[in-house]
């Protein structure tokens, strides 16, 4: 059997590189790619956890946390293109409209 | 029970005359305004002489409660009145003396501005007055006491625009304060020990205790503590300071307030509560030797005085000493007899004085003064009287109440024959300073700047000057004339008082008095009035009291004799002698450098600390630095924080992601620990 710790390292990993390419990259898609790796880092650990004290509620947890993140990739991404539309890139520095 | 007296009527008469003048005054005629003013005081006058005529028929001491006051649980205090012997004494002199100086200033301040404000005050003093007069308890009392310090307040700074009379006001109201600081600690006591500040009351506990023989507790406590207050009120050492600058008021009001009246309020209230002093051996020796040095000191100081109110001024305080010499070897009833003839001729003289002030046009310096006698008779013939009054020739009114003082100091259980001594040699300085203000004034020649004639330039200027008002007295019409009638009217009557008031005797003075101050004793304690009562047990007998009187009246015509020959027969003696004495006489001109003293002993410490430590030390540096500085703090932060809301998506990011790292690496440094 795979050793728990494995599954952490690889999830920790996973984290780093979603919070690693939301900093870095600039394209709006790319971000929302990020945040989804970030996610999905965090349920492999709920359900590395789950695996290794055979308990049900970590993977209903993940299952909560993949609904949501398909609700927000919908949002998200209707969201990128009223953007897009409205400002004709999907580089982020440039929607700074808000910005001081 | 005795029929109601409505005694609430005489001090409230006033107040009704105070409040439609100070209210509507200005929109009346001077002659409404005098009307007014004159009513409702002699109405209060009237009032008083319903009830003397009807003293044989009261049960005094008379006490009639007209409303609740304080109520808190045992302690309460009343809108309540108190007559006896002693208060209607004071009731008469008080609305007596007080109607003809209203009478007095309706001549006096013709040509002021401010007519309705002056007699509005005027009232207002009328009323606290008749209030402390009347009052059945210490509180009320206290408002009283309160209310004249703040009419006086205003009655000094009359011409407010004058920057001194400003200040006067201030210091007489400021000095006023650190007496009755030692008032109000005295009511505060009273309160603790006896529950109560009712008169009656107090003076019955008190009466139930022994004499503080051996040595001083809580009786001498109180009693020095009355003494303060009645020091500052009464213009005595070391408070004395204010009573000379008082002088910058309009004349009225001195003769009113600042002799006549007010300043004896302290001898009315240490005769009122001689249960207390009576029980206190200690205390009523500190008010013989406060009012025995006052009277010496402060009689010093008048012989080098210029100003002709000063005189009269430093003399007021001198009397007053004599009034507080009288009290502290318990004859009150002297007191108040010299307390009565003192309001009489020390009333009649600065009213006379003003009438000169009038005469010269608003000269004050008796240098620039003299004979004056043919121009001014009237006014001359009354100050003749009130001067040899004060000296203390007999048959004058002050003769018997100065012999009444010196006699009982010396003979009184409590009494010394140093009081005695120092008493005749200040009646021989008082005779000394008197006479020579006398013949100053009206004999020799005439000194002045030739006004008289062609001085209309000269008036024109401070006419113009009005608004300030400086020199109230001048107007068009120059030239050294009598006043009017409605100011010589007082004048005489105060005169015919000056010589007759004191032929009631002092025997008879105490007799009518001694239930309110003698049978007190007997009343609220009679085990104990053989212990303390206050009557004096002569120690001589009949020849020694002539011989004594004698000796004061030589005293009296000794200083007449001096004044003549330095004045009026070698009027160049006086700078040789002055300049003979050369540091000494510099300092009894100055005054003994005691303003001086004050101000740099108390006064410029006191600014210097607020300035230095409260204002600048606390105030700017505390408490506004910290108010400033923690704006500005908030101020600053608020810059740095704003950079962080730069509306760029990947640093609110970062920001995220290193709160995030700080909160899981401080969470792994929790864990691991």
């Amino acid at each position: 059997m795979v050793p728990l710790s494995y599954y952490l390292v690889l999830s920790g990993i996973l984290f780093a590189c979603g919070v690693t390419g939301f900093l870095i990259k600039r394209n709006i898609i790319t971000i929302f790619m990020s945040i989804e790796l970030m996610l999905n880092g965090v349920n492999l650990s709920f359900v590395a956890f789950a695996a290794q004290w055979h308990a049900l509620s970590g993977q209903v947890f993940v299952f909560f946390v993949m609904v949501v993140a398909a609700a927000e990739s919908a949002v998200g991404l209707a969201i990128i293109i009223a953007v897009y539309r409205t400002r004709e890139t999907l580089n982020v520095d440039r929607v700074n409209l808000l910005k001081l | 029970m005795t029929p109601n007296l409505h005694l609430w009527l005489i001090p409230v008469l006033p107040l009704v005359g105070a409040a439609v003048n100070g209210l509507f005054g200005k929109r009346f005629s001077r002659q409404t305004v005098s009307a007014i003013a004159l009513g409702f005081c002699g109405a209060a006058f009237v009032m008083a002489l319903w009830i003397a005529a009807q003293i044989s028929s009261l049960a005094l001491p008379h006490v009639e409660l007209l409303a609740p006051w304080i109520r808190a649980g045992d302690f309460q205090v009343d809108f309540a009145f108190y007559l006896d012997q002693l208060s209607l004494v004071m009731l008469l002199v008080v609305t007596g003396v007080g109607f003809l100086i209203h009478i007095y200033s309706v001549g006096y301040m013709r040509e002021e501005g401010g007519f309705y404000r002056f007699f509005s005050y005027l009232n207002l003093f009328m009323f606290f007055m008749l209030t402390l007069v009347l009052a059945s308890n210490y509180l009320l009392m206290f408002i009283g006491w309160e209310g004249v310090g703040l009419a006086s307040y205003l009655l000094i700074g009359f011409w407010f625009t004058k920057d001194s009379a400003a200040s006067a006001g201030k210091k007489a109201f400021i000095v006023n304060r650190i007496g009755d600081f030692g008032f109000l600690i005295a009511l505060f006591l009273m309160i603790k020990h006896f529950g109560s500040l009712n008169f009656v009351q107090v003076f019955r506990i008190v009466g139930g205790m022994p004499a503080e023989v051996a040595g001083a507790g809580l009786l001498t406590a109180i009693g020095l503590l009355l003494m303060v207050g009645a020091a500052g009120k009464s213009a005595q050492l070391p408070l004395y300071v204010w009573l000379p600058d008082a002088m910058e008021g309009p004349t009225p009001v001195s003769a009113l307030i600042h002799a006549a009246t007010m300043v004896t309020a302290g001898v009315y209230m240490v005769a009122r509560s001689h249960v207390v002093f009576d029980r206190a051996p200690q205390a009523l020796m500190v008010v013989a030797i406060v009012g025995t040095l006052t009277a010496l000191f402060a009689a010093t100081i008048g012989i080098c005085q210029t100003d002709i109110k000063k005189v009269l001024a430093y003399s007021t305080i001198s009397q007053l000493g004599y009034m507080f010499m009288a009290c502290g070897v318990a004859a009150y009833s002297a007191g108040i007899f010299h307390l009565m003839t003192h309001a009489f001729f020390k009333g009649l003289l600065f009213l006379a004085a003003g009438s000169v002030i009038h005469a010269v046009g608003g000269e004050q310096d008796m240098r620039r003064m003299g004979g004056l006698r043919h121009h001014i008779p009237w006014t001359f013939w009354t100050m003749t009287a009130a001067t040899f009054a004060i000296a203390g020739f007999p048959p004058f009114a002050g003769f018997f109440s100065k012999d009444a003082i010196l006699w009982r100091a010396y003979v009184s259980p409590y009494g010394s024959w140093v009081y005695w001594l120092i008493g005749v040699f200040t009646a021989f300085i008082t005779s000394f300073y008197m006479f020579r203000l006398w013949f100053l004034t009206f004999f020799g020649e005439y000194r002045g700047e030739v006004a008289a004639g062609h001085g209309d330039d000269h008036m024109q200027v401070v006419s113009g000057s009005r608004a300030g008002a400086p020199a109230p007295h001048q107007h068009g019409h120059g030239g050294i004339h009598e006043s009017p009638k409605v100011m010589l009217v007082p004048l005489v009557i105060l005169a015919v008082l000056s010589i007759c008031g004191g032929w009631v005797g002092s025997e008879r003075f105490d007799k009518f008095l001694s239930p309110a101050l003698h049978a007190g004793v007997t009343a609220y304690s009679p085990d104990e009035a053989a212990a303390a009562t206050p009557a004096p047990e002569p120690k001589e007998q009949g020849g020694s009291e002539s011989l004594l009187t004698g000796i004061s009246v030589l005293a009296a015509a000794s200083g007449l004799f001096l004044a003549w020959l330095l004045y009026y027969r070698r009027p160049q003696l006086p700078q040789e002698i002055a300049r003979a004495l050369g540091s000494f006489y510099e300092a009894v001109v100055h005054k003994y450098y005691v303003d001086e003293i004050y101000a740099a002993v108390f006064v410029k410490p006191l600014i210097d600390g607020s300035t230095r430590i409260l204002w600048h030390g606390i105030d700017r540096d505390v408490i506004d630095a910290t108010l400033d500085n923690s704006a500005e703090g908030a101020r600053e932060v608020s810059d740095a924080m704003r950079h962080m809301q730069s509306g760029n998506l990947r640093s609110y990011a970062g920001w995220i992601a290193a709160g995030a790292a700080v909160v899981i690496a401080y969470m792994i440094w929790t864990g691991t620990r």
